[in-house]
């Protein structure tokens, strides 16, 4: 099965973009991950949902190879994840809390990410436009606010057409225009064939935008399916019910 | 290693920027300038700026060093969420750090040599060496500062080991010596002494200074020994070596564990 992307070369698109089983990780004495099995569906928004400490941003710090994890595999696109990091090219990752170097300006971290990737791709500047960020772009990134540098963030996750985005709290630090710019920009990735994991704690948003759910439950996948599946199978016509009714109840 | 070409391109443009870095040099430049026109002559200002390169020196760059590795610990991971390996990033970030560091110490203590006339001749060598030996700590002592900085996560507690480590090469460990010096006083203690040296990189920038000063015999009494032994090629091709591995060691150490760290 092949698609076009946005870039007009034609991609193998294969079912799944991660896939993970049995993955665990301990951090001292606390098991964070408890074997996850995973297989997240390319061309899909997919949520990644939990409590605190159920091991979101574990699972997300596993797939970047910035943790390792103690057992289990895990692989994105095909491509195991281990110790060769050319896998991450394919990656778009927006942090949740971004510190870039405060006596850089917007354009110099542009121009080192770039540096470092690359990518011979025309780079997608469509978030930059929308945000407003060519008129902030060559000041110091300490004169720039929180918001501010939550949009780079934003705009730099996507500039290079990365197969796969993982975006953690998104829109959280935005205001209400930009994080409908935001939205739907990561609707129109989808719509180009670009796989999004994302994680967000407010689940009204989450409605509108998420095809899959994983939900994490102590270190564990508590459930994993579409968004109309996890509805059916808790008799819940919101997300945020059907959540609250699994972490109640549980499904298995 | 491409990449850390461009990790060390950014972190000096970072860095030539900083506020920190500027004061610095600023500092070192109006102290050696005061020292040249007020210190009574060259040899002097030169001996004066010794004490203050192997104690301000090793300050500056593992507080400073360590702080600005807290400061990007989460840039650094977007770094590391490109495609880009953590050897080659490490080398990048060590190398952006260190050349800043020891650019600033050049500056500060070279220019006022060059404008307030190190005219004659007999000052060029004292001069290099005291650039040199400032180098060689700034390079050791920002490599202790990574090594700090990723074996403690807390930022208050590496900061904390950071001053305990430069208080324990400039002060701690000179009282150490002398407590053993005092309590084996019946004992010929020259060699074992020369091998404790060996074993503070603090210490061996003073030897290297002291050589060159012709100063050793107000070392006192193992300073004829330390004249001898280290006055020799050999002697200064060791102190080299050892400063070398100071170096060497904290960074591969510090590489290590940047390998296999869990951000």
């Amino acid at each position: 099965m092949t698609r076009d992307t946005a870039a007009g070369r034609p991609l193998p698109l294969p079912a799944t973009v991660v896939s993970a089983s049995g993955v665990t990780k301990r951090f001292g004495r606390q098991q964070v991950l408890r074997g996850i099995d995973l297989a997240v569906r390319a061309g899909r928004i997919t949520a990644i949902l939990g409590p605190n400490a159920a091991g979101k941003s574990t699972v997300i710090k596993i797939l970047l190879g910035l943790t390792r994890a103690d057992g289990g595999s895990l692989a994105v696109n095909g491509a195991a994840v281990g110790s060769d990091p050319g896998y991450r090219a394919e990656i778009g990752y927006m942090p949740q809390h971004p510190h870039f170097p405060e006596n850089l300006t917007g354009r110099e971290v542009v121009h080192l990410l770039r540096d470092l990737r690359g990518d011979a791709v025309p780079e997608d500047d469509e978030l930059f436009g929308a945000f407003g960020l060519p008129a902030e772009l060559d000041k110091p990134i300490r004169a720039l606010s929180g918001g501010t540098r939550q949009k780079l963030n934003a705009a730099v996750a996507f500039m290079f057409r990365p197969a796969l985005l993982i975006l953690d709290e998104p829109t959280a630090g935005l205001d209400p225009v930009a994080s409908g710019h935001l939205k739907a920009k990561i609707l129109r990735a989808r719509h180009d064939g670009t796989s999004v994991i994302l994680t967000s704690h407010v689940l009204s948003e989450l409605e509108e935008l998420v095809d899959d759910v994983v939900l994490l439950l102590e270190g564990r996948v508590e459930f994993q399916g579409s968004l109309r599946r996890l509805k059916d199978a808790t008799g819940e016509g919101r997300l945020e019910r059907a959540i609250a009714h699994l972490m109640q109840r549980g499904t298995k | 290693m491409t990449a850390a070409v461009k990790v060390f391109r950014y972190e000096i443009q970072d860095l030539r920027r900083s506020r920190w870095l500027l004061g610095y040099a600023l500092l070192l430049l109006a102290l050696t300038d005061a020292l040249l026109r007020f210190g009574g002559g060259g040899p002097r200002a030169v001996l004066s700026l010794m004490n203050v390169v192997l104690v301000f020196v090793p300050l500056v760059s593992i507080v400073f060093g360590t702080m600005y590795l807290y400061g990007a610990r989460d840039f650094i991971e977007l770094l590391l969420a490109q495609p880009v390996g953590r050897t080659a990033l490490f080398a990048g970030l060590y190398a952006g750090l260190a050349a800043p560091l020891a650019a600033g110490f050049l500056i500060g203590v070279g220019l006022p040599f060059l404008w307030g006339g190190a005219g004659d001749g007999s000052l060029a060598g004292p001069l290099a060496m005291l650039l040199a030996a400032g180098v060689l700590l700034t390079l050791v002592f920002t490599a202790l500062a990574f090594l700090v900085s990723l074996l403690f996560e807390d930022r208050a507690k590496g900061l904390g080991i950071a001053i305990l480590v430069w208080l324990a090469a400039t002060a701690l460990y000179d009282a150490l010596l002398v407590v053993v010096a005092t309590t084996f006083s019946d004992y010929p203690l020259e060699l074992p002494l020369i091998g404790l040296t060996l074993l503070n990189p603090v210490d061996l920038g003073r030897v290297l200074l002291l050589l060159r000063f012709d100063t050793a015999a107000l070392m006192g009494y193992t300073g004829a020994v330390f004249e001898r032994f280290f006055g020799s090629r050999l002697g200064v091709g060791l102190v080299l070596a050892a400063l070398g591995l100071w170096c060497a060691a904290p960074l591969l150490l510090a590489n290590r564990r940047f390998r296999r760290k869990d951000f």
